[in-house]
């Protein structure tokens, strides 16, 4: 198996603030895996990093190919779909216009209107409410809309941050599903942050444990989940 | 009646000129979150522009349009070399800096074509619209090309993909980033565009204000006007915030006792504090609510 996303000795700063203290993990093509810890961690930290929102010391190589000082908009133009914390939902927006919106970087017209069908065979309710502005939508549609829209980039990576935040569990279950789904079927490779461990790493087959921003466990999904300190800090069993 | 009606026919014809000053004003405020206070001298430098072409023998029409086009190409300059450095300073220091665009752009002007009053052609002619006495043809004309204009932004950012993309980046900066966005050159479009859409009211009112350095300043506050009382933070608001200012405008000059030409100016200034004081997200605008 080839290494799409390989992180170095990542080091990343708010202001005078170290928030990541020299991070080191990889991501397999084609894997699901997760970034497991509490609150304050660091995860957020990490996925920002990655898509330079935040500075950053390290080195991060994605495909073979280093990062280094590229812009937000350029790593996403490589391939790299981030759904952020909050979902970034251009709520003013109509649903398919934010559909569009994570298209705005690609030139084949006709692949978009065929990907935004295939967004709505994903999430009915989609298509349902394609002209209403975003901002309506409860919160698990909107999350269905910010996958949609990340995947309208045909990615090769998602990054998603805490899909899980604020949703109620069936919800989160449906959602959950269908992003193995696309994992599988779509072949898009997906780094998951997520508080609700247990269904993270039901998903996931690779996890990563941080505490204060340093990688301290891991393993496969399975290993890390069987483990007793992860059970009891963050399954809670 | 004829009179009243031929007050808001020219407050209409005006107001067209002020939503297009607001309409630029709002365009760069949804970008950067300044108010330009050069909008007025870019369009003035732009009208001067479009004299000194014809000066040189080129016929009107295609002065408009080459006008429209250097305005456009001035304004991403403006941004690119000034404002951009400027992205993440403090208000002041942004205020500062407009204020210095608006002096050097006003001297300059100065300098090259000097501060006598000038005639501008209109290519509309002055005769009595369709025969009526109650309009020009010049203010038939500037309310046709103003329609004509909005028309055009409407299209652009309704239907095509950069639009989508401006108005993605003027909302949420961050999201338009990670759809893969550039936003910094979105930013320098708007500059741009709304160059353009001023270096268009300029050259409409040159005509009647005369061409001279200053000829904006009145304009561009009833342009603030404008924009504030429809609000800053929607287009659609500046236009029929122009509107309105430019019928009121025309109405209170006429029928309040006193105001007259001389006193036009401060009700502008007056309309801008009582929007600001009772409905401060202006009529259309959205208040900006942040969750703390």
């Amino acid at each position: 198996m080839t290494t799409l996303l390989n992180v170095k000795d990542l080091r990343a700063y708010y202001g005078q603030v170290q928030a990541l203290h020299g991070l080191t993990f990889s991501l397999n093509e084609g894997s699901l895996t997760t970034l497991l810890g509490a609150n304050g961690a660091g995860k957020t930290t990490t996925l920002r990093a990655i898509c330079n929102m935040v500075r950053s010391t390290g080195a991060i190589e994605f495909d073979g190919q280093p990062l280094g000082s590229r812009s937000t908009e350029n790593i996403v133009r490589l391939g790299i779909a981030h759904v952020p914390q909050g979902r970034g939902t251009f709520t003013a927006m109509t649903v398919e216009e934010n559909l569009q919106l994570g298209a705005i970087t690609r030139t084949d017209k006709a692949g978009i209107v065929a990907d935004i069908e295939r967004m709505y065979a994903y999430f009915p309710v989609l298509k349902q409410r394609y002209s209403q502005q975003a901002g309506t939508l409860s919160g698990g549609e909107q999350q269905m809309l910010a996958v949609a829209r990340a995947l309208m980039l045909r990615p090769r990576l998602m990054l998603l941050d805490e899909p899980s935040f604020g949703l109620a569990p069936l919800v989160v279950r449906d959602l959950f599903k269908i992003l193995g789904k696309i994992n599988r079927e779509e072949k898009v490779s997906i780094l998951v942050v997520e508080q609700n461990a247990q269904l993270a790493l039901e998903l996931a087959d690779h996890a990563y444990v941080i505490e204060t921003g340093r990688i301290v466990m891991s393993g496969s999904a399975k290993e890390i989940a069987s483990n007793e300190d992860v059970r009891k800090s963050y399954l809670g069993y | 009646m004829e009179l009243f009606i031929n007050q808001i026919l020219a407050g209409i014809s005006t107001g067209a000129i002020y939503a297009c000053m607001a309409l630029a004003v709002v365009m760069i405020y949804q970008a950067i979150d300044h108010l330009n206070f050069a909008q007025g001298e870019m369009a003035m430098f732009s009208t001067f522009i479009s004299w000194q072409l014809m000066q040189w023998g080129m016929p009107y029409w295609a002065a408009f349009f080459i006008t429209i086009a250097l305005s456009f190409a001035g304004g991403i300059a403006i941004e690119r070399v000034m404002f951009k450095p400027l992205a993440k300073a403090p208000i002041l220091t942004n205020v500062a800096g407009f204020i210095a665009l608006y002096s050097i752009i006003n001297s300059s002007a100065g300098l090259i074509w000097d501060f006598t009053i000038k005639q501008y052609p209109t290519p509309f002619g002055s005769a009595p619209f369709l025969g009526s006495q109650l309009i020009s043809t010049h203010q038939a004309g500037m309310i046709g090309v103003t329609i004509l204009l909005l028309i055009g932004l409407y299209a652009f950012f309704r239907y095509t993909r950069v639009g989508l993309a401006m108005r993605a980046a003027a909302s949420l900066p961050e999201s338009a980033r990670l759809v893969g966005i550039n936003t910094s050159w979105m930013i320098a479009l708007g500059w741009g565009m709304a160059a353009a859409i001023g270096s268009i009211a300029g050259m409409m009112i040159a005509p009647v204000v005369f061409l001279e350095p200053n000829m904006m300043l009145g304009v561009l506050i009833y342009g603030f006007a404008a924009a504030v009382l429809g609000g800053l933070t929607s287009p659609f608001g500046a236009v029929i915030g122009g509107f309105l200012v430019g019928i009121f405008e025309n109405l209170a000059g006429t029928y309040i006792p006193g105001i007259g030409n001389e006193l036009k100016l401060p009700i502008a200034l007056a309309l801008i504090i009582s929007v600001l004081v009772v409905k401060p997200a202006g009529l259309f605008g959205r208040p900006i609510v942040k969750r703390v």
